[in-house]
């Protein structure tokens, strides 16, 4: 499966609807995407990734790039994810203790409103 | 033992390729449903690194996997001939060629998912062999 993108704001935040798989074929428009949300002033993201089939390296450095961007605004890039195969990529790198990870978009939301 | 080799273009597009086909091999070969996931990350990782390393340096020189049922274990061997990234400074491409945000981190991911890897490296490329626990008769049970 490709890779779809969309994204909404909501309030403050700028959800990105993240579905199919996240490789060195695809990480480009996600980077491209993410890079664009920041130019345009969107420096609080949240990437809901419960429709994506597939995440290696690649993609994590692209989150990894996404998260540094957004930081040098002040900003945040969370996450929501709840799929064990996608999880278990995030624990072997260490990223769990990097990125704030949600088992759901209304969760994620609650607490950004917390944050806030 | 029973190989299978695929050769591909240095091109993001075949990895994904190379994944679905080291997947179905490790599935006929009797590797459990539990490590396919990690067959395929892994197996994806190590070509990632090969195609992003080959665009680098040799764009033009193929990238081989080799897939071999071999006494109760399945094993995978990527085989690249760019020079190691690892041991040299990083050239940017300027080509649009995706640039590793962390790079490394592949190995990183492999070295967490293959119980049992060997990667060697040097000035003629890098070579990374991974197996996993497989039926002894080389056949899942249906």
């Amino acid at each position: 499966m490709d890779l779809k993108l969309d994204h909404h704001s909501e309030d403050n935040l700028t959800i990105v609807d993240v579905e199919g798989e996240i490789d060195v074929y695809t990480a480009p428009r996600l980077r491209e995407l993410l890079i664009d949300l920041v130019n345009k002033g969107n420096f609080h993201l949240l990437v809901n990734m419960e429709k994506v089939d597939f995440l290696d390296s690649t993609g994590l450095g692209v989150l990894v790039g996404g998260l540094k961007r957004v930081r040098a605004h002040d900003g945040s890039l969370e996450l929501v994810c709840t799929q064990e195969r996608i999880l278990k990529i995030f624990r072997i790198t260490g990223l769990t203790k990097v990125f704030g990870i949600y088992a759901s978009v209304d969760e994620a939301k609650e607490a950004h409103g917390r944050d806030k | 033992m029973a190989t299978v080799e695929l050769t591909f273009s240095a091109l993001p597009a075949h990895v994904r390729t190379a994944r679905l086909v080291a997947t179905a091999i490790a599935r006929r070969t009797g590797v459990s449903e539990a490590l396919l996931d990690e067959v395929r990350l892994a197996v994806g990782e190590a070509c990632s690194r090969a195609v992003e390393a080959h665009r680098v340096h040799c764009p033009g020189e193929p990238i081989v996997i080799e897939l071999r049922d071999d006494s109760g274990r399945f094993e995978v061997t990527v085989t690249d001939v760019a020079p190691s990234d690892d041991l040299q400074q990083p050239v940017i491409p300027t080509d649009g060629t995706l640039v590793p945000e962390m790079p490394g981190l592949g190995i990183a991911v492999i070295a967490g998912l293959a119980d049992d890897v060997e990667v060697s490296s040097g000035a003629k490329g890098m070579r990374i062999r991974m197996s996993w626990p497989a039926s002894p008769n080389g056949v899942a049970a249906v």
